[in-house]
């Protein structure tokens, strides 16, 4: 089975005066995937961002979308992309369905087909209740929800989502993300964000940039490893000493957290898990709480940092 | 382009900013076609008996004409500031960057819609000068060469106001350097013709956006006041194409 590469980056470098944003990054995404843009704000996310949407001039590389050249052939290519930014822009003293409809007509879409293009967007972004609503007067939740209608009313190839949860509660974050993955059903999603659970939530496959450079890009699972942690967090309302937990088979070390929750620290290879559970119950030691260390996105970002760091000096 | 266009005049009127200068403008021009009605009853017993002399067109319309040109020198920065310079702060460029528009097409479409405007100012002027034909013979001829002078100067301002919008992300420094980019323009020719008799600044001279507008006012239409127009209004619709075009390279 052939898939084919719907957008391929090639090198792009960015600069801002002397500041390298983006360094020499190259990729590509396939149709039917989701692409998780991962990094620390200022990593350069959103740059690359607007490089691919076409509204940045790459300083060098080449990024050509379902076969168009983005540099030599804009408007081609730029039918082929849907972009929200961070910011979505909206003219915000229209109302959803005027705004929709300007839409469909500055993205080409065929006259005899826009009101059907408008009706179909506004009922998968759920904006039936509010499409005579001015803009404005819209939550952040809802405004956002134009800005993805707005990326994807001419049913592009590519969308590009340009951190689609930031500033947004629980609630609107979680609506959202079910809206991301019914769109990823039928368009090639890539999307860029600093939170890795939505990443790990949303994506086929994540890339982590970081100070303009990809260091890391790869599937999810690979990207769980990373995060496995050989630490498990114990709560024990009878605890024994801390020595008994130490000489469990398979923990190498113990720390004491408080006077009833401890760190053990494992070999990989060796999960004391069940071997822990057994004696909690046979010893009384009354466990409360037993759970795996996550790594936090820093320390993912660290551990691959410093892989990369420590993997150069032999390759060279 | 046209949709462009429609939807930079839509969303004009949806701000009372144009409804405000649309009802000042005319409040204000009406006010001004009046005195002048009232100043050429007065002196028509006068000029009746002189053969050939100055009638109506010439009494009412063209001095309401050039009260246009004024007034318009006044509220196209109003007008011009929000086009480019309210997107860039309102973060909504990028929708028309990221659509598949060339940005040739987005600078003409925010300029029509412009001019839309405009035109639509002119007609409710052009109704009152032509209310007059009801009790008088007028000068069709010199109506339309008024006209004509009026559109092509405000589409030189609009066009100077496009280019000094997008230079900025502050709607308010576009309007004050519209302005005064305008006014300088339009009195430039003072520094010309202050000099000796006879010994005027040819450059000055031709640079003034009044000078050329003066001759179609009095009903003459050459083809150099037209050319002088269109090389304004093209060369900044160039410029503002060629800078929104490098703020995506630099």
């Amino acid at each position: 089975m052939t898939t084919t590469t719907l957008l391929k980056a090639d090198g792009i470098s960015r600069y801002y005066g002397s500041h390298r944003a983006v360094d020499n990054v190259s990729f590509e995404i396939k149709k039917g995937e989701v692409l998780g843009f991962l990094g620390p704000n200022g990593a350069g996310k959103s740059t690359t961002m607007k490089i691919l949407s076409g509204n940045l001039s790459p300083n060098t590389g080449e990024i050509t979308i379902n076969g168009f050249d983005l540099l030599s052939q804009p408007k081609q290519a730029k039918a082929h992309i849907g972009y929200l930014p961070e910011q979505p822009p909206l003219y915000k003293e229209l109302t959803v369905i005027e705004f929709l409809r300007f839409c469909s007509q500055i993205n080409n879409i065929n006259p005899s087909k826009r009101s059907q293009a408008v009706d179909s967007v506004i009922e998968r972004c759920g904006l039936t209740d509010v499409s005579n609503r001015l803009i404005a007067n819209l939550s952040k939740g809802y405004q956002q929800r134009v800005g993805i209608a707005q990326a994807i009313i001419h049913t592009p190839a590519v969308v590009i989502l340009d951190e689609p949860t930031s500033g947004l509660d629980p609630i609107q974050i979680r609506e959202i993300r079910q809206l991301i993955r019914d769109i990823a059903t039928e368009h090639s999603v890539i999307l860029s964000t600093h939170i890795l659970p939505e990443v790990q939530m949303l994506c086929d496959r994540v890339q982590i940039i970081n100070q303009g450079q990809l260091v890391f890009t790869d599937t999810i699972a690979a990207l769980s490893q990373y995060m496995q942690v050989s630490n498990l967090f114990v709560t024990l309302t009878n605890p024994p000493n801390i020595s008994t937990l130490q000489q469990l088979e398979g923990v190498l070390s113990a720390e004491q957290l408080s006077s009833n929750r401890f760190r053990l620290h494992y070999h990989p290879d060796h999960n004391p898990t069940e071997n822990l559970l057994n004696k909690a119950v046979s010893l009384q030691w009354k466990l409360t709480e037993l759970s795996p260390e996550h790594h936090s996105l820093e320390d993912v970002f660290m551990n691959i940092i410093q892989h990369e760091s420590s993997a150069k000096p032999e390759s060279m | 382009m046209f949709s462009l266009a429609r939807n930079e005049l839509y969303r004009l009127f949806l701000s009372p900013l144009a409804w405000l200068i649309l009802a000042l403008s005319t409040l204000i021009l009406a006010y001004l076609f009046l005195t002048h009605i009232d100043n050429f009853v007065q002196i028509q017993a006068k000029i009746s008996a002189i053969p050939g002399a100055p009638g109506v067109t010439e009494l009412i319309i063209v001095p309401l004409f050039s009260n246009t040109a004024t007034i318009l020198l006044l509220i196209t920065p109003l007008i011009t500031m929000r086009l480019i310079a309210e997107e860039r702060r309102n973060d909504s460029l990028p929708l028309l960057l990221s659509a598949p528009l060339s940005i040739y097409q987005i600078a003409f479409g925010k300029f029509f819609g412009t001019l839309g405007f405009f035109i639509i100012l002119l007609a409710l002027i052009c109704l009152m000068a032509l209310s007059l034909s009801i009790g008088s013979a007028i000068d069709y001829g010199v109506i339309t060469a008024g006209l004509l002078g009026l559109v092509l100067l405000v589409a030189s301002f609009s066009a100077i106001g496009l280019y000094l919008s997008s230079l900025t992300k502050q709607p308010a420094i576009a309007a004050m350097t519209t302005f005064s980019g305008l006014f300088l323009l339009w009195i430039i020719d003072w520094a010309g013709t202050n000099q000796m008799a006879g010994e005027s600044s040819g450059l000055f001279n031709w640079l003034s956006l009044l000078r050329h507008f003066e001759t179609l006012l009095q009903g003459e239409v050459n083809s150099s006041d037209i050319a002088y127009y269109l090389i304004i209004i093209s060369l900044f619709l160039t410029l503002t194409i060629r800078h929104l075009d490098s703020e995506r390279l630099n």
